[in-house]
């Protein structure tokens, strides 16, 4: 019994070890489960996924006296820094109607994206431990942290619905919003399933995010009007451009919701009208494409 | 129990068929390690010499060095053998020996470089630590526990008083984890991980937390998760344990078997090799 090849209980009889897993109906321990079933697996993990998110939430303003009302005193915040800096000491614009709402519009509904593609890129790198040590369908912890940001979301556009509607008043529109918030949630899910995956093999991505984030925030017009920069102002200012150029830059997802929910909160404000197909067709493309780029490395995870 | 029966059912059934080897244990086998090869990697902080300075990390881009901080730990190397139903497999091996890796890969939490791990059912690790949040309260880390190790908010309320009484932290559950002493945290977090019941249990030097009369509780917690799992592995480096509950050991030798068989018989020439 000494010998390690006394371990090999099927070698005896002459049959591999694999066959002898066949013969017993054995499976790896490691396959990778068809899509379906995958997503199946991650339904009924949904108690977990909401329950992550929310104890990730808690326990991030454990430490400070004020707990959770951070999440409502900091988007406050956000809108008083950028309406100081941008609509009083830069004079915003005077071309843009309710310049307030149109910068408090854009920089929320961008800061959702922003957020998730970022926490998605680091859900899997930096829990390795978690998932060395259970078994769950890996996208549940991507998904965990977009509803986390889901949840800060909803408290910050309650926020930002209170100090619109002194200037906006509320129109049968507003019961658009939460149609906009799901198709941009879906887009978040795809994008920051493809950034999980993405950020476990390029492990510079976390060190690159932010400059991309930024070049996505300036491309997006979040405080001045992609028209009237590109292609002209109506007081004669702007790049002079052709509109396909514009007509480029508001089809990209973020400048997309921010225009979509423009439109419902702010009454003066004009979008492109194909703008709700953009913001459908990247909710769609990007959650089923974000599902199954993120499952086919699956069992890979573990690896670091 | 029910699958307990129907398992031995099984077994009789096959048995006139299946040609089975002389020295095999009763039972079916449970999991089958492929001569499975593990591989690591590992970011490491550059080590002294290379300094990791952004003038070095330069330099070794231009020479193309690729980064000294990506690793790569052969961690298994070709390990083979095969569990029955009804095993208590003990494995032991000094520090960094793979005893975990190999856990790990047989709970299919890790990818196998090379090779195979065949199992019945999901095994899985005894432990639920990486899911728990230090700032959150005993209360809601139990939940969060329960939930992370795949229970259902059914299962999760009727084992919830349960895993508070077996912990004896008592009125501490409504404050955060980070407030426990090193005891009550380790007898929490066994007393999460240790409320599901599963097929093949892994157990990693789960033993020893807490104090004597915890100890000796969850001594006996092991023993019944044991008697209803089908097979169960258990590293430790506590001996007494391994000779106590295993009817094999596996000894790990830098990521290849050194010795498989008898308890007696293993731990004894363990103790002589090292």
């Amino acid at each position: 019994m000494s010998q390690p090849e006394s371990a090999l209980a099927g070698g005896r009889s002459g049959e591999s070890l694999a066959k002898l897993a066949e013969r017993y109906g054995l499976r790896r321990a490691i396959a990778r489960p068809r899509f379906p079933v995958y997503i199946r697996q991650l339904w009924e993990r949904r108690h977990f996924i909401l329950t992550y998110a929310t104890s990730r939430n808690v326990s991030k303003y454990a430490h400070s006296a004020l707990g959770q009302l951070w999440q409502v005193i900091t988007p406050l915040l956000n809108a008083a820094i950028y309406f100081v800096m941008f609509g009083v000491i830069l004079g915003g614009s005077k071309d843009i109607p309710n310049y307030a709402a149109f910068l408090l519009v854009g920089m929320f509904v961008f800061t959702y994206t922003q957020r998730s593609v970022t926490a998605g890129a680091k859900s899997i790198s930096g829990n390795l431990s978690l998932i060395r040590a259970l078994h769950f369908p890996r996208a549940a912890l991507p998904l965990a942290y977009t509803i986390q940001e889901l949840q800060q979301l909803v408290i910050s556009m309650s926020v930002l619905l209170a100090i619109i509607v002194w200037s906006e008043p509320p129109t049968i529109m507003w019961l658009l919003i939460p149609v906009v918030l799901v198709l941009q949630t879906m887009f978040n899910v795809g994008a920051s399933l493809v950034m999980a995956r993405v950020g476990t093999s390029l492990r510079d991505m976390n060190q690159l995010l932010p400059f991309i984030m930024r070049t996505w925030l300036y491309a997006s017009g979040v405080f001045f009007s992609i028209q009237y920069k590109i292609v002209g102002e109506p007081g004669g200012g702007g790049a002079h451009l052709p509109q396909w150029v514009a007509d480029l830059m508001y089809a990209n997802p973020a400048a997309a919701y921010i225009e979509f929910m423009r439109d419902i909160l702010i009454q003066h404000h004009e979008p492109r009208p194909w703008i709700w197909q953009v913001c459908v067709f990247w909710a769609v493309f990007a959650l089923l494409f974000g599902f199954w780029f993120f499952w086919h490395a699956e069992e890979k995870y573990g690896r670091g | 129990m029910a699958e307990t029966i129907k398992e031995l059912a099984q077994v009789k059934a096959e048995e006139p068929m299946a040609m089975r080897p002389s020295d095999a244990p009763t039972g079916t086998p449970t999991v089958i390690v492929d001569d499975l090869h593990i591989v690591y990697r590992v970011y490491a902080k550059p080590t002294d010499h290379e300094k990791g300075n952004a003038v070095h990390a330069l330099v070794r881009l231009l020479k193309r060095q690729g980064r000294p901080e990506m690793k790569e730990v052969h961690a298994i190397k070709g390990v083979s053998f095969v569990a029955y139903h009804g095993d208590a497999i003990g494995i032991v091996g000094r520090n960094g020996s793979g005893k975990s890796t190999l856990m790990r890969a047989i709970a299919g939490l890790l990818p196998p470089a090379k090779g195979a791990v065949y199992t019945d059912g999901q095994p899985s690790l005894l432990g639920v630590n990486a899911a728990l949040m230090r700032d959150l309260t005993g209360e809601r880390n139990i939940i969060l526990g329960c939930y992370a190790m795949g229970m259902t908010p059914a299962e999760v309320r009727q084992k919830y008083q349960e895993i508070v009484d077996f912990s004896g932290i008592e009125d501490f559950v409504k404050l955060p984890m980070s407030t426990y002493s090193s005891g009550m945290g380790a007898r929490l977090r066994f007393a999460i991980s240790s409320a599901k019941t599963h097929d093949v249990l892994l157990i990693d030097e789960a033993l020893a937390t807490g104090d004597r009369e915890f100890r000796k509780k969850s001594q006996q917690r092991i023993k019944e998760i044991r008697e209803s799992a089908g097979t169960v592995f258990l590293v430790s480096h506590d001996h007494k344990v391994i000779e106590e509950t295993c009817n094999r050991v596996i000894w790990l030798h830098k990521g290849k078997i050194k010795m498989d068989g008898d308890p007696a018989e293993v731990m004894a020439a363990y103790h002589k090799g090292s």
